[in-house]
C-alpha cells in the first residue's frame, strides 16, 4: 500500500492533537453580559490556525488558547469587534476569518448564490409562462390572454 | 442544445478546479503571511542567553537579517538545525533565533545538546511577539531587509530543496543593502 | 489465510461486476433475453461475494488478526467486541468495503422488488449499478486494499480512535452510506431511461420509493452524525458546515428536490428532463462527497487519512460516471416528452419553486465549500468560509420554502386560485402567529430569531395538520401512505425549524470555576458540585465530577461528566454529562483542574429545544419511509398509464380523477 506523503509541515499540526491535555474550557471574568456575548461570538468566528478546520472556541491547541486570551484581553481593553478582527487579519490574513469579508475577491461567494437564485427564478418564470400558454391553447382559448 | 450541455460544462469546470485543488492539497493548511512587505513588528525581548539584557529592533536596524523561529519541543527544528548552522556560515547577515513558547531551561539544554546556530537569541515564552509576526508553528524563517521590512517567510523546516533559494534571497537583500546605503 | 480469502472474494466480486456492466447492456441492446436475465444472478453474485469479503474482514477484527494491516491499525486487544466490529468501517479501506456492500444490498433489493419493470429497463438499471460497483471495487483492490498483510503481525494493534468508540459512530456510517448508495438506484433508473430514449412516467413512479428510502436513510445518517457531534465533542455544537458535513448535506438537498420533482413528473409528466438531471446530480454529489472526504483537497476534522493520489483515482471515476451521464443527458434528454401545461398558480408551480430554492441552496453550499479552492486557484489569496456565511445564506434561501410549504399540498394540480388554497390554512396562519407570541411569552424568550422561528415552525406544522384533516374529511379512504409520509415529513420540518431557532438564539452557556459545594444558577436551574472521584472503564480511567441539579430547591438529578484517559493511545477525552429533555437539554463538560482546592473549570449549557432538531429529522425519516411503502408506486403499469405515455390520451381529461 502506498503510504501517503505527509509533508513535515503536517507534523507540526499533528502536535495539536498530542497536546490534548489542555482544554478549550477557560474561566473568564467579564464585566458585562455584552462583553461575554461578544467574546463568544468572536471566538466562534475566528479560525484556529493550526487545526483541521476548527474555530478558536473548540480548539485544544496552545496557540488557539493564546489567541483566545488575546481576544479576551482586547475586549476587556475596550477594543471593538472590528478592531479585534482586523488585528487577527493583519497577522494571519483572511484565512483566520470564518465570516469572509465582502470584498472584490469574495464577490462570487456572496453574490453568486443570489445571482443564481435570480437566474433560476427568471427561468422558472419563463417556464411557467410557457406552460400557461400551453394550458390555454389546449383548452382552445385564443392566445394571448390578459395577465391575471 | 447548449442548454443541455450546460450541466456537463459546469461539471468539467468543477473537475478542473478539483484537479488544481489536488495538486496543491499539501499546501491547504499553509497560511500565507499578510506581513510580507510590511515592517517587522516592534519588539523588546530578553536575550535567551542573558535574560538581563533586552534586545529591541534598533539593534538590527540598517542591515538585513534572518529571523528563525524555533523551540525545544519542536522535532522539525532539530531536523533543520544543521542547515541553519550551515546558513549561518554561508551568509554575512545576522541570524537571529526566536525561541518561541518555550521554557528557558529546556531551551538552554537544547542548545547545549544540538549546538547554537544563531548570532542572537530572542526569548518569547508567552508567544506574544510570535502572534505579532503571525507565527503559527515552528519552525518558521523570516527574511527581513535593511529597511526593516519583512520580505519573505518560509514555513516549515528549511530543507535541502529550499536551502539554495533561501541563500539566494538573502544575498539579494544583502546586495540591496549595499546599494541602498 | 483469512486475508487472502477476503481478497479472493473481492476479486470475484469485481469480475462479476464487470460482467454485470457489460452483458445485460448488450442484451438490452440486442434484445437477447438470456443476457438481459443474467443481470439478476450477476447482481446477486456481486452482493454475495462482497458480503463474504466484508464478513471476512469482520472476522479478522473479531479474531484480533493483527497480521492484517487494517485490523492492526484500527483495533486493539482491549477493545470491546462491538467496537471491533464497527472498526471494520472505521477507516478508509474498510469504509469503502461497506460502501460496496451497501451497493450490493441495494442491487439485491432491486432484483427482488422490481419484477414489474420491463426486462430491458431492468437489465440496464442493474448494469449501470454494476458499473458503479466496478469503479468502487477496483478502487478498493488497486489503492485501498483492506486485506494488506502486516508481517510479522504485531502483538497488539493501535487503538480504534477513541472518538469512534461510541454507539452513535457505529451506526452513522452505515446509515449515511445506505443513503448515498441508495441514490445510485434513482441514478441507474435515469440512465436506463436515457439509454432507452424515453422517460416514461411509469419508471419515474417506480424510482420514487427508492429515492424516498435513500433520502430517509441519508436523513438518519446526517441526524445521527449531528447528534453524535453534540454529545461527544464537548462544545455543544450540532452542525459546523464542515466540508465533510456539507458533502452529505448537498445530496440531501438535491434528493429532497428530486422527490418533489419526481412527484410532478410521475403525476403530470412535466419536467422529465429536470427530474433526470436531478437524479444524476444527487448521486454525483454522493460521489463528490466520497471524493472530498478522502482526497485531502479540503481541510476537515472529519476526513479519513487523506491521500491526493487516491483522490485522483476517485476523480477519474467521477469523470467517467458523472461526465458520461451528463454527456448522455446532453445527447438524449431533448428527445423525451415535454409534459403538459399548467397555470401560474398551481401545484406544479409550487413544486417548481420548491426545486428552485432547494437547488440554489445546494449550489450555495457547493460554492461555499469549494470557494477556498477557487480563491487559491485564481491567486486571490486565502479565504475561509464557515458557519457565518452558510447559516446566513441558508436561512435566506430556506425562508421562502418554509413560507410556501403548507400551500403546496393544499394546491390543486394544473390550475388553482390563491384564495381557494389559502382558505383552509387561515387558521394555521393565525394560529402560528398567536401561538408563537404566546409560547415566547411563556418561555420568556423575546428575540427576533426565536419569535420568527416559532412562527415559521408552527406555520409549517399547523399547515401539515390542516392538510391531514382535510384529506381525512374529503377522502373515503383517508390518506394514502404517500400523503401520510409527506405530512409527517413536512411536520418534521416545522419541528426542526423551531429547534434550530431556539438553540441558536436562546442557549445559556457559561465556562466557570466550580468548587465542591458551590452552587451555580443557570437558566432557572441550580447546579451543585458534590465531589470529583476517580473511575475506571474497559480501556480508560477517568476523573468524574458528580453534580446535583436542582430546580426551586428540589433535587432533580445527578450529572456525572468525566475526563477520560485512554490507556493505549494516551489520549485524553472529555466525556460530557448530558440530561436530555423535551424542552431543553442540560449539558456539563469538564475542563481542567484549577489549583489544589478540588476546583475545576467546567462548562454548563442549557440548550432549549435542541431535541426538536433531531426529532424533526426523525419525523422526516419516518415520513420518507412511510411514503416509500405506498403501493401506488409499486404497481405494474396500467393500461391507462400506457395510453397516456403513448400520447393517445391527455392526463387532464375530465374522466380521469387524479389523486390529490
Amino acid at each position: 500500500m502506498r503510504t501517503p506523503r505527509i509533508p513535515l509541515i503536517l507534523i507540526l499540526f499533528l502536535l495539536c492533537d498530542v497536546i490534548l491535555a489542555q482544554s478549550a474550557i477557560e474561566v473568564r471574568n467579564f464585566n458585562t453580559e455584552v462583553q461575554e456575548l461578544r467574546y463568544r461570538e468572536l471566538v466562534r468566528e475566528l479560525r484556529c490556525t493550526v487545526c483541521q478546520n476548527e474555530p478558536l472556541e473548540s480548539s485544544n491547541a496552545p496557540l488557539a488558547a493564546d489567541l483566545r486570551q488575546q481576544v479576551y484581553e482586547q475586549i476587556m481593553g475596550g477594543r471593538s469587534d472590528f478592531e479585534i478582527r482586523q488585528y487577527m487579519r493583519d497577522r494571519y490574513g483572511d484565512f483566520v476569518l470564518y465570516d469572509p469579508p465582502f470584498a472584490a475577491h469574495t464577490m462570487i461567494l456572496w453574490l453568486g448564490p443570489i445571482v443564481l437564485l435570480l437566474v433560476a427564478l427568471g427561468a422558472a418564470a419563463v417556464l411557467i409562462r410557457q406552460r400557461r400558454r400551453m394550458l390555454d391553447e389546449r383548452r382552445g382559448r385564443a392566445a394571448p390572454q390578459p395577465e391575471q | 442544445m447548449i442548454r443541455m450541455m450546460l450541466p456537463l460544462l459546469v461539471f468539467i469546470g468543477l473537475v478542473g478546479l478539483l484537479v488544481a485543488g489536488l495538486k496543491t492539497a499539501d499546501q491547504r493548511q499553509i497560511i500565507d503571511s499578510p506581513l510580507i512587505g510590511k515592517p517587522v513588528p516592534g519588539f523588546s525581548l530578553p536575550e535567551l542567553l542573558d535574560l538581563e539584557r533586552t534586545v529591541t529592533n534598533t539593534e538590527l536596524n540598517g542591515k538585513p537579517f534572518v529571523l528563525n523561529v524555533w523551540a525545544s519541543w519542536c522535532p522539525s527544528c532539530r531536523l533543520e538545525h544543521p542547515l541553519i548552522k550551515q546558513l549561518g556560515r554561508d551568509i554575512v547577515s545576522p541570524l537571529v533565533g526566536l525561541n518561541w513558547k518555550d521554557e528557558h531551561d529546556a531551551a538552554l539544554q537544547w542548545l547545549g545538546q544540538f549546538g547554537d546556530a544563531w548570532d542572537l537569541h530572542l526569548f518569547d515564552p508567552s508567544g506574544r511577539f510570535g502572534i505579532d509576526l503571525g507565527v503559527y508553528g515552528a519552525p518558521e524563517t523570516f527574511l527581513i531587509d535593511h529597511t526593516g521590512t519583512i520580505r519573505h517567510k518560509h514555513i516549515g523546516p528549511v530543507s535541502m530543496d529550499s536551502y539554495d533559494d533561501l541563500v539566494a534571497r538573502i544575498r539579494q537583500l544583502e546586495a540591496e543593502a549595499q546599494a541602498g546605503s | 489465510m483469512i486475508g487472502e480469502f477476503g481478497q479472493f472474494t473481492l476479486i470475484l466480486a469485481l469480475i462479476l461486476a464487470l460482467l454485470l456492466s457489460v452483458l445485460p447492456m448488450v442484451g438490452a441492446w440486442r434484445g437477447h433475453d438470456r443476457l438481459m436475465a443474467s443481470a439478476s444472478s450477476l447482481a446477486l453474485g456481486v452482493f454475495v461475494f462482497t458480503a463474504a469479503a466484508f464478513a471476512t474482514l469482520a472476522w479478522g477484527f473479531l479474531q484480533n488478526d493483527f497480521t492484517i494491516q487494517y485490523v492492526a491499525a484500527h483495533s486493539n486487544l482491549l477493545l470491546p467486541w462491538y467496537y471491533r466490529l464497527s472498526g471494520v468501517w472505521g477507516g478508509h479501506e474498510g469504509s469503502l468495503l461497506l460502501w460496496v456492500l451497501m451497493l450490493g444490498a441495494w442491487m439485491t433489493a432491486v432484483v427482488a422488488l422490481s419484477g414489474s419493470l420491463g426486462k430491458q429497463f431492468r437489465a440496464r438499471v442493474l448494469a449501470v449499478m454494476g458499473m458503479v460497483a466496478v469503479g468502487f471495487l477496483s478502487f478498493t483492490l488497486l489503492t485501498s486494499n483492506p486485506f494488506e498483510r502486516l508481517l510479522p503481525g504485531p502483538p497488539d494493534g493501535n487503538d480504534l480512535n477513541p472518538l469512534l468508540q461510541d454507539p452513535g459512530m457505529i451506526f452513522h456510517p452505515p446509515l449515511l452510506y445506505m443513503g448515498y448508495v441508495g441514490f445510485a438506484v434513482a441514478f441507474a433508473f435515469a440512465i436506463a431511461g436515457l439509454i432507452g430514449g424515453k422517460v416514461e412516467r411509469q419508471w419515474v413512479r417506480w424510482a420514487k420509493p427508492w429515492t424516498l428510502a435513500a433520502w430517509g436513510f441519508l436523513t438518519g445518517g446526517i441526524a445521527l452524525g449531528s447528534w453524535w457531534a453534540y454529545y461527544e465533542l464537548g462544545w455543544g455544537g450540532w452542525w459546523f458546515w464542515d466540508p465533510v458535513e456539507n458533502a452529505s448535506f448537498m445530496p440531501w438537498l438535491v434528493g429532497a428536490a428530486l422527490i418533489h420533482s419526481q412527484a410532478v413528473t410521475e403525476k403530470r409528466g412535466a419536467f422529465p428532463a429536470w427530474t433526470v438531471l436531478l437524479s444524476i446530480a444527487a448521486f454525483s454529489l454522493s460521489l463528490l462527497g466520497t471524493f472530498l472526504v478522502r482526497s485531502g483537497v479540503l481541510t476537515s476534522v472529519h476526513a479519513f487519512a487523506t491521500d491526493p493520489e487516491r483522490g485522483l483515482f476517485i476523480l477519474g471515476f467521477l469523470v467517467v460516471v458523472v461526465g458520461g451521464s451528463l454527456l448522455l443527458y446532453a445527447l438524449r434528454a431533448p428527445r423525451i416528452m415535454t409534459g403538459e401545461g399548467f397555470a401560474t398558480l398551481s401545484r406544479e408551480s409550487a413544486l417548481l419553486m420548491n426545486n428552485v430554492f432547494l437547488a440554489v441552496a445546494a449550489a450555495m453550499v457547493l460554492i461555499g465549500t469549494l470557494y477556498p479552492l477557487i480563491v487559491d486557484f485564481l491567486g486571490w489569496g486565502q479565504v475561509s468560509v464557515g458557519p457565518p456565511y452558510f447559516s446566513a445564506m441558508f436561512i435566506l434561501l430556506m425562508t421562502p420554502i418554509v413560507l410556501l410549504m403548507p400551500l403546496g399540498p393544499m394546491s390543486r394540480w394544473q390550475n388553482d386560485e390563491f384564495k381557494r388554497t389559502m382558505q383552509p390554512l387561515l387558521w394555521a396562519l393565525i394560529g402560528s402567529v398567536l401561538g408563537a407570541l404566546v409560547i415566547c411569552a411563556l418561555l420568556g424568550v423575546w428575540n427576533l430569531r426565536a419569535v420568527t422561528g416559532w412562527i415559521g415552525g408552527l406555520w409549517v406544522m399547523l399547515g401539515a395538520v390542516a392538510f391531514f384533516m382535510r384529506q381525512r374529511r374529503q377522502s373515503r379512504h383517508g390518506l394514502t401512505r404517500g400523503q401520510l409520509g409527506m405530512t409527517l415529513a413536512h411536520f418534521g420540518v416545522g419541528v426542526f425549524v423551531i429547534g434550530v431557532a431556539m438553540v441558536e438564539s436562546s442557549t445559556f452557556e457559561r465556562d466557570l470555576r466550580f468548587e465542591p459545594g458551590q452552587i451555580v444558577d443557570a437558566a432557572g436551574y441550580q447546579f451543585r458540585l458534590e465531589q470529583v472521584v476517580t473511575v475506571k472503564g474497559p480501556n480508560w480511567s477517568a476523573e468524574e465530577a458528580q453534580i446535583t441539579v436542582m430546580k426551586n430547591g428540589e433535587e432533580l438529578l445527578l450529572m456525572k461528566p468525566q475526563k477520560r484517559r485512554y490507556y493505549r493511545s494516551g489520549q485524553v477525552m472529555s466525556q460530557i454529562a448530558l440530561q436530555p429533555g423535551f424542552t431543553h437539554d442540560l449539558y456539563v463538560a469538564m475542563g481542567e483542574p484549577l489549583g489544589n482546592s478540588g476546583a475545576w473549570a467546567m462548562r454548563i449549557h442549557v440548550k432549549p429545544f435542541i431535541r426538536w432538531i433531531w426529532g424533526g429529522a426523525v419525523l422526516m425519516l419516518i415520513g420518507g419511509f412511510t411514503a416509500a411503502t405506498d403501493r401506488r408506486f409499486w404497481q405494474a403499469q396500467s393500461a391507462e398509464d400506457a395510453a397516456i405515455d403513448a400520447g393517445r390520451v391527455t392526463a387532464s381529461s375530465p374522466t380521469r380523477a387524479l389523486p390529490a
